[in-house]
């Protein structure tokens, strides 16, 4: 039977902001696909977006949707997921405003380990805005706010949010669909802060002037700088440099979940525990 | 109306007040002096079954406010000047979504770090307009402890009637004095709440932003099978993004007027030994106890002083101070900022002979101090 989209998808919205070509789509397509494959009621979903591209994302998904400020998606989402820890709460934003302007906020959403999805939406580069440069955009490479080569260093996203304490970690790309779709699905079902990287093509402003001026040539690219985390792990150290792994990199499900934690600090406040100690961060409560 | 006596704090008393309002949600980032508000909702919210969250930022102290908002609850933030600034652009995006919020403000001395242990009131221009673009600010200014207690219960009903962010402006002296206040029983807090309104026909004739020229949203809670959109851009009546002419208009014109129309329903003040004044002195905040003291000393000496308070800043009770202005010979405003409220109070008069005792230097102002620049006018 064929996929119903129209069950998913705001059709009165298309067509979408995204230029032709754009990965986004990929991802929108995932995306309502993973949920759907969960069996997750509609009602019980809310997608938050920033500014950027990705900002728009959340306006073409027929769920509870909230279009924010630059960079704060974690933050208000955090105080929405805290408000109804039953429900699914998914972010979506691009590396610009997750790590750039948000960056804060996508390290604390990481250490708490509060139940999230975040997909970022990694396309290198500031394309709504024209080519500017972002906290991703490879070094060396042209961007109209640094014309004569990108000079500043980049992060690597996936490293970061290990390093800031979350409990699933993933990196997938636009190119392969079917698998973008199966770790979409597995970072959906973490209970925690799952942060899946998602690099995307933006061959209008990322490509237009660093040689990829189609899809083609932007995802072949792509292509060119992944590899999955199993064939990644044989590689020597040399060999790993300028090669990021795709795949899940770190899935936790013993680190205590940030609402469930609240829930015990809710007893001991009503007088049903006696207090939390460190004890407790041993295991999951 | 049913009372109890508390020893009490102003922030403490701000905290216990938005529990009694139904308070569920508390986002916040320490910060001096307000910071006590926050420690108390981290014991009361938990308590009946809400949340409080420290957040890494002020940012995202007031984000996880409003988000707790979008999803339905009533919920609040507390800051000082410097976390207001931080706080600006999120205010602005509850303006334009139309999502209730109160923002507690202990003012320090500013600007920039300023004086973070002492007194001011320099932030009640700010209170006016802390974003950018239009809409119209409602700012509460409490001049008791009680005061504390009942004008964060009415910021909460009035974030919920006009759905949009309320300010309650408390300042440095207010929030750390300690001392007895009365206060209305819980009950009767409870009974007076008025909650937001919500649409109850079938979701598919719901359109949360179609509303009369002077009404707010009508914004249904997340997760009960009316699915719409907020966002910071200009929007159309489900909430989705829009550069249409006629709806672009509309939509910020009615953001004025949903608080312009409706002044009657907001706007307050206290008026004390004015009715025989000859002096009207204009104070809010705890500079207005020191003002009552002054009037005290003042009517002993023969002066026929009376105190005019602004309870509401903003909207300004401008047609009550112009009534009084008009045959009131002599106006003096105190305050401590270098006259932020004086110039509401020439525009609302039409007076330029508006007499001002400011101060800047962190310190409260004295009773004598008024009385002696009384004196001198």
């Amino acid at each position: 039977m064929a996929f119903n989209y129209e069950n998913y998808l705001r059709l009165e919205k298309m067509p979408t902001l995204w230029c032709w070509g754009c990965g986004d789509g990929v991802i929108l397509k995932a995306f309502v696909r993973a949920i759907d494959s969960l069996g997750i009621n509609k009602d019980d979903v809310c997608v938050v977006s920033g500014i950027g591209c990705s900002g728009r994302f959340s306006s073409y998904v027929d769920f509870n949707t909230v279009h924010t400020t630059h960079g704060r998606t974690i933050a208000f989402a955090t105080g929405i997921k805290l408000a109804n820890p039953t429900k699914h709460v998914i972010c979506v934003a691009g590396d610009g405003d997750a790590l750039a302007i948000g960056g804060n906020h996508t390290i604390h959403g990481c250490r708490r380990n509060i139940d999230i999805t975040f997909i970022i939406i990694n396309n290198f580069i500031y394309g709504l805005t024209n080519s500017q440069t972002s906290p991703t955009t490879p070094q060396g490479m042209w961007t109209v706010s640094q014309q004569a080569g990108n000079i500043d260093p980049t992060f690597n996203v996936a490293n970061l949010a290990i390093a800031a304490g979350a409990s699933f970690v993933a990196r997938e790309t636009v190119n392969d669909p079917k698998k973008l779709e199966k770790t979409m699905v597995k970072a959906l079902e973490h209970k925690g802060f799952a942060l899946l990287e998602v690099l995307s093509n933006c061959h209008i402003n990322l490509g237009r002037k660093n040689k990829m001026n189609s899809a083609v040539e932007n995802l072949s690219w792509i292509d060119s700088i992944t590899v999955s985390k199993k064939k990644y792990d044989t590689l020597a150290p040399e060999e790993q440099l300028n090669l990021l792994p795709t795949g899940i990199l770190k899935q936790d499900t013993e680190a205590a979940e940030y609402c469930d934690m609240y829930a015990e600090v809710v007893k001991v406040h009503q007088g049903k525990r006696k207090t939390i100690t460190q004890d407790d961060f041993k295991k999951k409560i | 109306m049913a009372t109890r006596e508390v020893i009490s704090s102003g922030n403490e008393l701000s905290a216990l007040a938005a529990r009694d309002a139904g308070c569920k949600f508390f986002g916040g980032y320490p910060i001096t002096p307000s910071s006590e508000i926050m420690h108390e909702m981290s014991d009361l919210m938990p308590e009946v079954g809400g949340a409080c969250i420290q957040m890494e930022d002020e940012i995202a102290g007031v984000a996880a406010a409003i988000g707790a908002g979008m999803s339905g609850v009533r919920t609040m933030t507390a800051t000082s000047g410097p976390g207001i600034s931080l706080k600006a652009e999120n205010l602005g995006l509850a303006q334009m979504t139309e999502v209730p919020l109160v923002v507690v403000n202990v003012m320090r001395g500013g600007p920039s770090t300023g004086l973070p242990t002492r007194v001011s009131q320099g932030d009640v221009a700010q209170a006016k307009n802390p974003s950018h673009g239009d809409y119209k600010s409602i700012t509460v200014c409490a001049g008791s402890l009680a005061e504390c207690y009942t004008e964060t219960v009415r910021a909460f009903n009035l974030a919920d009637r006009f759905m949009q962010p309320v300010f309650v402006l408390l300042d440095e002296t207010l929030g750390h004095m300690h001392g007895k206040a009365v206060l209305p029983t819980e009950e009767e807090v409870a009974a007076g709440i008025v909650p937001r309104k919500v649409f109850e026909g079938p979701a598919e004739e719901y359109f949360p932003y179609q509303c009369e020229h002077d009404q707010p949203a009508v914004l249904n809670p997340m997760f009960k099978g009316y699915r719409y959109h907020f966002t910071g851009l200009h929007h159309d009546r489900r909430g989705f993004p829009t550069e249409e002419i006629e709806t672009c208009r509309k939509l910020i014109q009615r953001l004025e007027d949903k608080v312009e129309l409706h002044k009657d329903e907001i706007e307050s003040n206290e008026e004390f030994f004015l009715d025989d004044a000859e002096i009207m002195i204009v104070a809010y905040g705890s500079v207005s106890l020191a003002a009552k003291e002054a009037i005290r000393h003042l009517r002993a000496d023969g002066i026929k002083a009376g105190l005019f308070r602004p309870i509401t800043l903003w909207p300004s009770p401008q047609d009550r101070m112009r009534e009084l202005a008009a045959r009131i010979p002599k106006v003096l405003c105190v305050e401590l900022n270098i006259g932020q409220y004086r110039d509401e109070v020439q525009r609302a008069t039409g007076r330029l002979d508006i007499n001002g005792l400011f101060k800047v230097n962190g310190r409260p102002i004295s009773p004598y101090e008024i009385v002696n620049k009384v004196k001198e006018l």
